[in-house]
């Protein structure tokens, strides 16, 4: 006998309960394409049923916040008629699949997310995190997702300016790739609050419709990966970035023209998304005919048009009168823009396909009422034991110097130049300061002002303590903002985690959250939105909680914008911001002593925002030479970052302390920047610190060829930038990539 | 009065826009051409500017030279006028035959986006510039090099900060360091570094001011001629 064939709802990834929601709603049985187009819709991608519950909770609105969490992007008010929109996402499941492919999508999917704001795409940030380069499979997935994003970025003419790369084991199995996406929108042709009338036409326009990406948020991004992932591969979708380009350019000449009701983008769950929620925005219903969608080939099913997530299409909804000028603009860009549907009285998304209707479901119960589950989270037993094994007593095993170069030459902290040379930071014509440095600074056309942009997130704190290590990641991307200059304004977010069906995995995510949402309410950065990313397991393990946070900030004359890099010889170096012996989960703690214990360091947000405010008012003054804010690797390493940006050495001796002179070097204490005075100005910045109540240390001089630490140790400057530059392509250079 | 220079925008160029923006900074009059445009809208010089024309899936510049601008590009060629070709421009005028050589991919393999320096190979002056760049190697036959040497065809070569040629500062594997090269009349102008990112000094170094300043000076002599 036979064993009985599992019902479709449950290889669609729909649960029993959520099958017998569907019933209910339709009140009769789903057929076949009525329950795809649910299993997209309802899949954790699209309807964030695990995290609605939890996400609720964060600041989402502010005096400049013009669209908050639940559109395409954020959108951000910049004075003078000026918006910025913004958006971070996750094509990590993806790229663990295919990685040149899984991030090149990733890259247009987020660039489409900023255009159907009317926003025209300006730069781009990476957050990644792999498993350690001596592995042959980490490196063939490291050198694949960043051929990956510059193959479609550099195409597409959007500039890549920065991001993060961190390396950990946990991230071997579970890589991160996280794409964020800036763009500028006049603010009268921002793309919001006109979702389209009774009889609005539906214009798909751009690239045909395929079989690739079928199932791509219910199959992919909404399980976990198991050892046959590789069969996943026909999932995952191909990237045509000229199209992305083409669609650009001709999206944005629709807005221009004012041709455009409404534009979203096709992502996951492809058309069904799209035209259930263009209905449901508008309060109406929409009818859509799969025989009008231009098709890659013949003989697709129904279900495949409905949720193909074929790369490179955007939705426009247009007026009747204007379709024939959008189909001219996009003949013009050799686009082709078919109506393929209109909106309609009632609430109903009714799909005809050869003449039938083969679908017909209520658009706002598939766009808007998916589940919303509480599930069960749990602190894990190992906490308390890993917390208590604090790294900041144990001595070195070696010398100074050499947990220095260690240090120094970690791949987390090393020059990631190997990275972003590979990525066009220059087009545009925007770019007044890419990658590599605190914060990415991008001008706006036509004026002084400029936006500051960082991405952060810190694996081991948050493995450690997920609501503090979320609260760093909140104010260590602030503080890289305001250690250019610019006034931190606003949040996207990338979380990602785990199997949320583990009660581990949601305790973390619901303690992220939280640390999250009291960082961003006290440093007055509310969340603009942002994207989940669960079932980053594979083989029983997860990854670290990682949850990466944008920061967008804003420079008032980007001319005042202060550098990490020492710019002359005999400047007085600061430091800013108390030292603690904090060394728990600090890189110091995880490559000298093997150790990924302790507790990540305390932060005070009151403390940090006066670090902000005193490096703010420091720019306006222009009283620094250099500023540099302090993370991973503490005082040593941003000593070190700020002379080999510089070229030049220095010589500088600890403040007096009780602390041994290693937890001095590598302690991670929060709220921290080294900088120079500008000659003659030391008092003026002594005076500040005192006024906003910032502790101040004078360490020493720039100069010289030589890292001078008084009475520890010297290194020679060539030497440490053969560290810091060499450690990446040494790893990758000459070996052989795993396939 | 200002010279008037095109910028003709394929579909998939990328930095049309910069070098609409660095003609005017320089102080000439720039006018967007369409690639499917038949004239170059009365202007004296013209821009092909950096990106991936028509997606450079076949080889890079090998469609773009078919579009109907290139005849207009092409008479203005021939009849003297200034031709400035960056990057995926260097690209289509050497597939177009209006320059010598080809331009393949980097030595490294990889996509490179770098501030490097190059010599210009008259006065002898270091101009810091950037290249980004997959497909910059420029290569020609033995003889072909030989003849672009003899005419003094180089316009530009990679070298290092003081001017000095040496393979360590040659990013993509270029034939002879050759970065920039012009036809025999020296009115046609092709280079992969980017000049058009490098004349604000609100951004960076301005290396590429020297490039527009020629093309400008150029178009102004075509003008009173």
């Amino acid at each position: 006998m036979q064993p009985p064939a599992e019902p479709m709802h449950r290889a669609l990834a729909l649960t029993d309960d959520e099958y017998d929601t569907i019933v209910a709603l339709l009140g009769r049985e789903p057929n076949a394409p009525e329950l795809a187009m649910f299993a997209a819709m309802w899949s954790e991608h699209c309807s964030y049923k695990s995290s609605k519950v939890h996400l609720r909770t964060l600041p989402s609105s502010g005096p400049r916040i013009l669209v908050g969490p639940g559109e395409d992007a954020g959108v951000v008010d910049l004075g003078d008629g000026v918006t910025c929109v913004f958006k971070m996402e996750s094509h990590s499941h993806p790229s663990a699949v295919e990685p040149f492919q899984g991030a090149a999508t990733g890259v247009g999917g987020i660039v489409r997310d900023v255009l159907a704001m009317g926003a025209r795409p300006a730069a781009l940030l990476d957050p990644l995190r792999f498993g350690p380069l001596d592995d042959a499979r980490n490196r063939y997935l490291f050198a694949g997702v960043v051929a990956g994003i510059g193959q479609y970025g550099n195409s597409i003419g959007v500039p890549t300016v920065g991001g993060e790369v961190k390396f950990a084991s946990c991230h071997g199995p579970n890589p991160t790739v996280n794409v964020m996406c800036v763009g500028f929108a006049p603010a009268d042709r921002l793309l919001r609050g006109r979702p389209g009338r009774l009889g609005s036409v539906l214009v798909l326009v751009g690239a045909s419709t395929g079989r690739d990406g079928i199932g791509g948020v219910s199959v992919l991004a909404s399980r976990t990966l198991d050892e046959d992932a590789h069969t996943s591969r026909p999932s995952v979708q191909i990237g045509d970035p000229f199209s992305e380009k083409l669609l650009i350019d001709a999206c944005l000449e629709l807005a221009d023209r004012g041709l455009l009701e409404g534009l979203q983008d096709l992502g996951g769950a492809g058309l069904t998304c799209a035209v259930s929620e263009s209905a449901a925005r508008a309060g109406l219903g929409a009818e859509l005919d799969l025989d009008a969608v231009p098709q890659r080939e013949p003989g697709m099913e129904p279900f495949e048009i409905l949720t193909s997530e074929s790369q490179e299409r955007m939705l426009a909804v247009v007026r009747p009168d204007a379709v024939d000028a959008v189909r001219g603009v996009c003949r013009r860009w050799g686009l082709s823009a078919s109506p393929v549907g209109s909106l309609v009285e009632g609430g109903g998304l009714r799909v005809r396909h050869r003449g039938d209707v083969v679908a017909e479901v209520p658009a706002a119960a598939l766009a808007n009422e998916g589940p919303e589950y509480h599930r069960p989270a749990e602190r894990p037993r190992w906490l308390d034991r890993v917390r208590e094994d604090d790294p900041t007593g144990t001595p070195l095993p070696g010398s100074l110097e050499d947990a220095f170069v260690a240090v120094l030459g970690s791949p987390n902290v090393a020059g990631k130049r190997w990275v972003w040379e590979q990525y066009d930071s220059l087009v545009q014509g925007g770019t007044v300061q890419g990658p590599g440095a605190d914060a990415a600074v991008i001008r706006l056309e036509g004026s002084l002002r400029a936006v500051a942009v960082s991405c952060d997130g810190n694996g081991r704190y948050c493995h450690l303590d997920p609501y503090l290590g979320a609260a760093h990641a909140v104010a260590e991307a602030a503080r890289n903002v305001a250690a250019v200059g610019a006034r931190p304004l606003a949040v996207t977010n990338c979380l990602n985690f785990g199997n949320p069906e583990r009660p581990e995995v949601m305790w973390a995510f619901a303690e992220a959250v939280r640390g999250m949402g009291e960082a961003c309410a006290a440093l007055g950065t509310p969340v603009t939105g942002g994207n989940v990313s669960f079932y980053n397991e594979s083989g029983g393990s997860a990854l670290y909680p990682t949850p990466v946070v944008g920061m967008l900030g804003l420079l008032d004359d980007y001319r005042l914008l202060m550098r990490s890099a020492f710019p002359a010889l005999g400047l007085p170096i600061y430091l800013l911001g108390r030292t603690l012996p904090e060394l728990g989960g600090s890189e110091l703690a995880e490559v000298v002593l093997g150790k990924v214990s302790g507790r990540p360091p305390a932060l005070d947000l009151e403390t940090e925002a006066n670090l902000h405010q005193l490096l703010y008012e420091c720019s306006r003054q222009d009283v620094l030479g250099s500023c540099h804010d302090l993370s991973d690797g503490g005082l040593a390493v941003a000593l070190a970052e700020s002379a080999i940006a510089g070229g030049m050495g220095f010589h500088a001796a600890l403040p007096a302390s009780d602390l041994p002179p290693w937890v001095s070097l590598f302690s991670e204490s929060a709220s921290r920047a080294v900088v120079t005075a500008r000659l003659g100005r030391d008092r003026e910045l002594e005076s500040m610190a005192a006024f906003h109540g910032v502790p101040l240390a004078r360490l020493g001089l720039t100069g010289g060829r030589t890292l001078r630490f008084e009475g520890l140790f010297d290194l020679d400057l060539s030497d440490a930038i053969a560290v810091h530059e060499g450690t990446i392509p040494k790893l990758m250079s000459g070996r052989r990539l795993a396939g | 009065m200002k010279p008037r220079v095109a910028v003709v925008t394929f579909p998939g160029s990328n930095d049309d826009r910069d070098a609409l923006r660095a003609v005017r900074l320089m102080g000439g009059e720039p006018v967007s051409v369409w690639h499917a445009d038949q004239g170059l809208a009365g202007a004296d010089a013209v821009i092909l500017p950096g990106g991936f024309s028509y997606g450079d899936y076949l080889r890079t510049g090998a469609i773009a030279r078919f579009a109907p601008v290139m005849d207009a590009v092409r008479e203005l060629a021939a009849a003297g006028g200034p031709v400035l070709g960056i990057c995926n421009g260097f690209q289509i005028l050497c597939e177009a035959g209006l320059l010598p050589g080809a331009l393949i991919r980097n030595r490294g393999v990889a996509f490179v986006c770098r501030w490097i320096n190059v010599r210009d190979e008259r006065s002898g002056d270091v101009l810091p510039v950037p290249i980004k760049h997959g497909e910059g190697q420029f290569v020609g036959s033995p003889d072909e090099l030989e003849r672009i040497e003899g005419d003094r065809m180089v316009a530009f070569r990679y070298c290092s900060p003081d001017g000095a040629l040496d393979d360590a500062f040659n990013p993509n594997g270029s034939a002879r360091g050759i970065a920039g090269v012009r036809n025999r009349r020296g009115n046609v102008l092709g280079m992969m570094p980017h000049p058009e990112h490098a004349v604000d000094p609100d951004l960076g170094p301005t290396g590429g001011q020297h490039v527009f300043e020629w093309l400008l000076s150029s178009a102004r002599a075509a003008v009173s001629a």
